[in-house]
């Protein structure tokens, strides 16, 4: 048998582009939608896919990365899917595609108006480890009463000394809605603020879509007197020479040596080449 | 030298073949044929139609065999396939009092109109390995066949007026938990629905807490009936009803003792478990939970994990669960990285801290 | 002057069982009120009625807001509600653990109303704690300890603090020493006085002790099975009773 193209039927996509539309329309609130059972096993990206698949057409050109890489498994997994029952082609080059469906990073290279990322999201609410009660949660975000997380956040710096957030790093969309970044380093942040891209987000287990639109100002939670601050290394990236790229450790022998190399592989793979040439 | 991992690609395709290889096994040995998975493990077939949503026995057994008999993955593969499937319209309201009986018990009363028909049930097989091979069982008929429609055990008490009256005709039309998200809170009909797809195990841990003193439940089986009831639709275009079919189904009845309150007069009140094909286990359990996540409506005391429907029907769906659980395999390289240097960076603080104040460190003496 | 707070005609039934009825009553800026009257009397009822956390059955409440306008609870949305709560009341439980955060600090149980308000500097957050805590007698150094370390009458002081950092117009107060110690209950109902007059709070207080309403309160109330039996000047109602139950209550306290 055959499966409709991008496997997710005409009326199902135009269910999800409404979805997403008043995603778009509020940016930051979580939209209920009618997720589908995907061929992919929840909290792999189901999200992501129905999100990608209701935004495909024949002439896009899709990227998948999980971790900043297009070659680990679950991004080459998605990437087999919809080469399959979409036919689109794919690259892994961040510049040459429309559409990249992301786990976990935003890459390297910016992004322009005519391309839009896709994130898969675990669980879309930020509040949920302090507050299990999807009611209450609802409720908190109808009144923008966010005390709670500045709570989470009071504590971090009593008894840290500083924020001890370091991935999915809770946001203030355009000024109204707490949102979930997904779990990326809190080094991805910044690339949220008034991006050219639009930036979609799809919980395909929790059943919630939810949007950045280009140019929205997105801000970390902090204090006045504790700003926000990404992570820097005192290494650069090994491969490329990079001081600016979010950098993977990989232990390389069995004394425990370690090197640091550019999650992104493309914006290392690029870098190479161009020093090459 | 290192060098950036790559051949995900290749290490997949490699992967799929010795998947295939080991579902296989002995290639000596013939393949099962699916008619041998429907009719020899029923049971199986059963659960996976159930919680896969999708009553088809050819496709059911077709996604266990698949699975090497891993009924999640069987009920995730007929899951997976049945968003592809056109929705042509909606059933009529099954009409479980003109079920065809073929096992019908009530733990209540004694006798009862129709009598108690134990049907094919494993209840008391004493369970003892049988090491021969099966023999084709010689079934007696029965002398006087069953009557064709069997009363309900609670519509006895419901001439009493002891039981709840629940009016079908003043419910709002069910939405469709495949097609809508679950909100909270959840109305009765869409947590039916939801326990009807959710994982046996995890409703029979559910039930078996409100017995052990985690709910106050004080359950008796008013009925389990199972036989073949037909579907019937009305196409808009034909203006009338017409059956298309018969699917097999288990129905409970739990009653349950309530003392009143919240305005309602002490009276038996009801849970609802309903399964398709023969799945008694799941639809005993279906009703202990539903009867236990009534407590808000009955101004029950609610402190049960039972009781907590947010708690339970967020976890009973055993595609989400296994998902989820399993999805931590993934690489999360990028967030271990970031805390990672977060330890490092808490390390080196809580090695300075004690250099400088040696007194406070563990084990000393509380001043 | 304005009252801050109108209560007329107000019941609450739970289905034929009454919790309280036509209670009616007049609060002003700066008042202490007290609600006296043993358990079962519908005193913690029409607490939690006027505090607009019950829907009542019948009657109504009126408060006045900051801004001087007149706002109907019974109406009253959820997010009005909430940001009432949050902004110009607070409610003391009887019980500290239903008021306080147990997993996070000390500290942070008192900034939290702050930071719900907007504010967002860490040492200024800081100071304020610091201040309330010493403010109700608990060491400033255990700010960063878990409440949950802390001994009964502590914990009910942290509450304290908690609920009064925002300076709330008008608090509710349930039995806030009815658990503990005597010993403990005269150091809270000191530091309640204290706060009370320096902060010029209006307090609505629900309490069995009749000693408790005339350490704190200008009026008393007196409440049996739901109704208002007598109401009145504290020292009038404990001097010179009038109504034959609260001769009862105030002739044993003095047996006692």
């Amino acid at each position: 048998m055959t499966y409709n193209f991008a496997f997710l039927d005409e009326d199902t996509k135009r269910m999800l582009r409404r979805s997403l539309l008043k995603a778009v329309a509020i940016p930051g609130y979580q939209v209920p939608f009618g997720s589908r059972e995907m061929p992919l096993p929840y909290g792999w990206g189901t999200g992501g896919i129905q999100v990608t698949a209701a935004l495909l057409g024949p002439d896009d050109v899709l990227k998948v990365i999980d971790q900043g890489a297009d070659d680990t498994t679950n991004a080459v997994n998605i990437r087999r899917f919809f080469a399959r029952v979409a036919g689109v082609a794919t690259t892994e080059h961040t510049a040459e595609a429309t559409l990249i469906q992301t786990r976990h990073r935003i890459p390297e290279t910016s992004l322009r108006e005519d391309q839009i990322l896709v994130f898969q999201v675990p669980e879309p609410e930020p509040l949920r480890t302090l507050e299990p009660r999807e009611a209450e949660t609802r409720t908190l975000h109808a009144l923008a009463d966010y005390g709670l997380m500045h709570v989470k956040l009071y504590e971090d710096i009593a008894q840290y000394g500083h924020i001890a957030t370091s991935y999915d790093y809770p946001v203030l969309v355009d000024g109204r809605f707490l949102t979930s970044p997904s779990p990326i380093p809190k080094f991805d942040n910044p690339k949220l603020d008034r991006s050219p891209a639009l930036m979609l987000f799809g919980a395909g287990r929790e059943k919630r879509l939810y949007a950045i639109p280009p140019y929205t100002h997105v801000e970390s939670l902090a204090f006045d007197d504790h700003p926000f601050e990404i992570q820097c290394w005192e290494h650069r990236c090994e491969l490329c020479g990079s001081g600016e790229s979010y950098l993977d450790e990989v232990v390389v022998d069995d004394q425990g040596t370690r090197m640091f190399v550019c999650s992104d592989t493309d914006f290392c793979g690029s870098r190479r080449t161009e020093a090459q040439a | 030298m290192y060098v950036a991992v790559k051949g995900g690609e290749q290490a997949i395709a490699r992967s799929l073949e010795l998947l295939a290889e080991a579902r296989r096994g002995d290639t000596a040995v013939p393949e099962l044929e699916l008619a041998q998975i429907r009719e020899q493990l029923r049971l199986g077939v059963a659960r996976v139609m159930q919680e896969g949503s999708l009553y088809d026995e050819e496709l059911a057994a077709l996604a266990i065999r698949q699975a090497a008999g891993d009924m999640l993955e069987a009920i995730f593969l007929l899951r997976a396939y049945r968003t592809t499937l056109p929705r042509f319209g909606y059933t009529q309201p099954l009409d479980t009092t003109a079920m065809r009986v073929r096992r019908r018990v009530s733990g209540t009363f004694k006798d009862i109109p129709g009598g108690q028909v134990l049907g094919p049930t494993y209840d008391y097989t004493q369970r003892l390995l049988e090491f021969d091979t099966t023999t084709p069982a010689v079934v007696k008929s029965a002398e006087t066949p069953l009557p064709s429609n069997m009363p309900r055990v609670l519509d006895l008490l419901d001439a009493e007026a002891l039981i709840e009256r629940i009016d079908a005709g003043s419910d709002p039309e069910p939405m469709d938990l495949t097609r809508e998200p679950l909100m909270f809170p959840a109305d009765r009909a869409t947590r039916l629905q939801n326990l009807a797809r959710g994982d046996e195990g995890f409703l029979l841990s559910m039930a078996y807490s409100t017995q052990r003193g985690y709910a106050e439940s004080h359950p008796f089986a008013g009925e389990i009936r199972m036989g073949e009831v037909d579907v019937v639709v009305c196409p808009e275009e034909l203006g009338f009803a017409i059956e298309i079919g018969a699917v097999t189904l288990t129905e409970c009845q739990m009653i349950n003792q309530f003392h009143g309150g919240n305005g309602v007069p002490p009276q038996f009140t009801r849970g609802y478990g309903l399964s398709m094909g023969e799945g008694e286990r799941k639809a005993m359990s279906m009703a202990l939970v539903d009867r236990a996540l009534r407590c808000d409506e009955l101004a029950e005391p609610s402190y049960a994990p039972a009781q907590n429907q947010e708690f339970v029907l967020s976890h009973s769906d055993s595609v989400e669960a296994s998902g989820f659980v399993q999805h931590l395999k993934l690489p999360h390289y990028v967030d271990f990285q970031a805390e990672l240097s977060l330890l490092r960076t808490l390390a080196a603080q809580h090695a300075t801290d004690t250099d400088e104040q040696p007194l406070s460190a563990a084990g000393g003496q509380r001043p | 002057m304005s009252a801050l707070l109108q209560v007329r005609g107000l019941s609450q039934h739970y289905g034929q069982r009454v919790g309280c009825e036509d209670v009616s009553f007049d609060l002003h800026p700066g008042e202490l009120l007290c609600v006296v009257g043993e358990s079962g009397s519908g005193k913690s009822t029409l607490l939690n009625t006027v505090a607009a956390q019950l829907a009542p059955s019948a009657g109504s409440v009126r408060y006045r807001q900051r801004n001087g306008a007149w706002l109907e609870l019974g109406t009253l949305s959820e997010a009005d509600r909430r940001r009432l709560a949050r902004e110009e009341w607070g409610f003391v439980t009887q019980n500290p653990r239903d008021g306080l955060r147990l997993n996070v600090s000390a500290g942070a149980n008192v900034a939290e109303r702050l930071m719900a308000l907007g504010m967002r500097n860490y040492s200024q957050l800081r100071g304020i704690a610091r201040s309330w805590l010493e403010r109700v007698e608990i060491d400033a150094a255990r700010i960063d300890d878990a409440p949950t370390g802390f001994s009964g009458g502590m914990q009910q002081r942290l509450q304290i603090a908690r609920t009064l950092v925002t300076q709330p117009r008008l608090v509710f107060m349930d039995e806030p020493t009815a658990g503990l110690d005597v010993s403990v209950q005269a150091r809270i109902l000191d530091l309640l006085r204290r706060l009370v007059n320096e902060l010029g709070l209006a307090a609505v207080m629900v309490t069995h002790d009749l000693a408790v309403a005339r350490l704190l309160a200008a009026r008393t109330m007196v409440m049996q099975g739901g109704r208002v039996v007598e109401t009145g000047l504290t020292d009038q109602i404990l001097d010179d009773p009038q109504h034959p139950y609260t001769q009862l209550l105030v002739s044993s306290v003095l047996t006692t």
